[in-house]
């Protein structure tokens, strides 16, 4: 048998249950794998004897015959999602050493299905950046390399580490939010599968907020069934998010490898851009003959507000970002910094904790909220979020979801898009738009670039569809045959 | 709109966050920068369009108006920078 890292998730559940393995062995493998991927810098914080206790426990629960869905399987958390007694940090200098004395519900529902928690995952401060580099632990380092070179590349963001530490073999799958694209441009970036389902099916709660009405948390898996399996156990109705959906939470493992006959899927005309690589073009219509080939249909279709959602984003979440950061003031929990007066120690505090992109952010946040400017800003982009949405509508009276690129590039050199804040914005150019209209959509591996990087493809659902999601991506995934691993240089 | 660092001023100051002098000009240019890529949304044509609030259309929940929580200040104060007694201490806000 390979290694018991190199299991998906399902995988590992199987071994567990036929007594092929403990969770003990299973975890004690992943322990070291985690130790000796630290040049990787994915995780913030590692929880070993945590992890291993959670697995002597799981153990037991499995002698007992109470294991549960995920009993014994070893994730990873990323630093976003409060853990009860772990730091959590949101990977920012202003949260300090915050131990938060509650357990956020999604990471809590993992645990109930008997997960087990290796420790936290490095992100971009506050989720606040497209390559990992914003956050106060510094950057990952994608465990992808182009071939021949040797150049530090990107694993994306804000989800790096969960997206690295997945496509690294650290642990089985790794929990992820999304709020421009965070779970499917790094999970591009690394060949694994990332999905951000429909805006209230995870609570919120716990999760330090960024731009609440966009924000949303998922997996990033090694297989689309990995995916589906942890989907399940995140999601579900949770009274202390009032966005979150009063809806049951289906068995989406059930729904792949399901047939896609008969399928309608879109094609949105508008989802190429300048400059972006002819390779990315060719794997997008590599993508529509698959699933034509599975039996769906393929209709074009047209959403002519495409390009204006990112300018919209860049002003309803900073908006949204720069009154949910009012609450870090140096006086209930994390850094406090001296001043003469109060106003001064909030200041202070707030320059000292806070990074260069957050900032900046908050800053604009603030401005289009300030006085005199509210219409022509705040409010001309939540119009505009309407006629995104309304694109989506209207497409849906013709396909029954949407195939696109994921990012318009590969993963891209650490250092390299730094200097510009728009070009990085770029990153999220066909992922922001189903933030903006609260829709699932996931990005599957689906081929290389001419260096050896992986390429993802993206597929959208009407709202509370996730279920044709997972098909569709089974399809592609059988389809692409997509294998590759990146070369071990840690 | 470019804005100057007059306004990046009154900016920072509003969102109480201490910006050096020499700061605030490099950072009207970028949010300058930024604040005139977002323009292109005037091109948009939004007239007669209800703006949107949310990402699902749900009306919010009510709840029972009952205590659900609370009575555990040592959980509540775990993460204070200063406290004693089971009060935050503050610095002094009147003179």
């Amino acid at each position: 048998m390979a290694s018991l890292t190199s299991l998906t998730l399902k995988g590992a559940l199987d071994g567990l249950a036929s007594g092929a393995f403990s969770a003990v062995e299973l975890t004690q493998a992943h322990v070291e794998a985690v130790e000796a991927a630290r040049p990787l810098n994915a995780f913030v914080l590692e929880t070993p004897e945590k992890a291993l206790e959670m697995a002597r426990a799981s153990d037991s629960r499995r002698a007992r015959g109470e294991a549960g869905r995920l009993d014994g399987a070893p994730l990873g958390i990323k630093d976003l999602f409060c853990t009860e007694g772990v730091r959590s940090t949101a990977c920012s200098k202003i949260l300090g050493d915050f131990v938060p004395t509650y357990e956020s519900t999604v990471s809590a529902n993992l645990f109930r299905d008997g997960a087990v928690m290796l420790g936290k995952l490095n992100m971009d401060e506050f989720a606040m950046g497209s390559s990992n580099e914003t956050s106060a632990f510094g950057a990952v380092v994608n465990p992808w390399r182009a071939a021949g070179s040797n150049q530090a590349l990107t694993p994306g963001g804000s989800s790096g580490g969960s997206a690295a530490a997945v496509a690294a073999d650290l642990c089985l799958g790794a929990t992820a939010t999304d709020t421009g694209g965070s779970i499917r441009q790094p999970a591009a970036f690394t060949g694994t599968v990332g999905i951000k389902p429909t805006y209230g099916r995870c609570s919120r709660w716990g999760v330090v907020a960024f731009a609440s009405s966009l924000d949303q948390a998922g997996p990033i898996a090694k297989t689309v069934e990995d995916a589906a399996i942890l989907l399940t156990s995140m999601a579900g109705h949770d009274p202390k998010d009032s966005t979150s959906l009063p809806v049951e939470t289906p068995d989406f493992a059930a729904f792949v490898g399901k047939s896609v006959k008969g399928l309608r899927v879109g094609v949105p005309k508008e989802y190429r851009v300048d400059g972006m690589p002819p390779e990315i073009e060719q794997l997008w219509a590599k993508g529509v003959e698959w699933l034509r080939d599975a039996g769906c249909e393929i209709v074009e279709v047209s959403l002519p507000h495409t390009k204006y959602a990112l300018p919209a984003y860049y002003i309803v979440a900073p908006a949204e970002a720069s009154s949910n950061l009012a609450r870090y003031d140096g006086m209930r929990y994390g850094l406090r910094a001296d001043g003469a007066n109060l106003t001064e120690v909030y200041e202070n505090t707030r320059a000292a904790g806070f990074g260069d992109e957050v900032k900046r952010r908050i800053l604009i946040g603030t401005y289009v909220l300030s006085a005199g400017y509210y219409d022509a800003y705040y409010l001309k982009a939540q119009k505009v979020r309407r006629r995104i949405a309304d694109d989506f509508d209207r497409a849906w009276e013709s396909c029954d979801a949407l195939l696109t690129p994921t990012a318009p590039s590969a993963a891209f050199g650490l250092g390299e898009r730094q200097a510009d804040p728009i070009a990085m914005y770029l990153n999220d150019v066909f992922t922001v738009t189903t933030n903006l209209a609260g829709l699932p959509s996931m990005s599957v591996p689906a081929g290389l670039d001419a260096g050896g990087l992986p390429l993802g493809l993206q597929l959208i659902g009407k709202a509370l569809d996730e279920g044709t999601l997972f098909s569709l991506a089974g399809a592609v995934e059988r389809a692409a045959g997509f294998r590759a691993k990146a070369q071990r240089w840690w | 709109m470019a804005i100057d660092a007059a306004t990046v001023r009154k900016v920072a100051r509003l969102a109480r966050i201490q910006e050096p002098e020499e700061r605030l000009e490099p950072l009207a240019q970028e949010l300058s920068g930024i604040l005139q890529w977002i323009e292109q949304l005037n091109e948009v044509d939004t007239d007669g369009v209800e703006p949107m609030t949310s990402a699902v259309a749900v009306s919010l929940p009510m709840r029972d108006d009952v205590v659900t929580d609370g009575g555990d200040p040592s959980r509540v104060l775990a993460n204070a920078p200063k406290s004693v007694s089971n009060f935050f201490v503050v610095p002094k806000v009147v003179e």
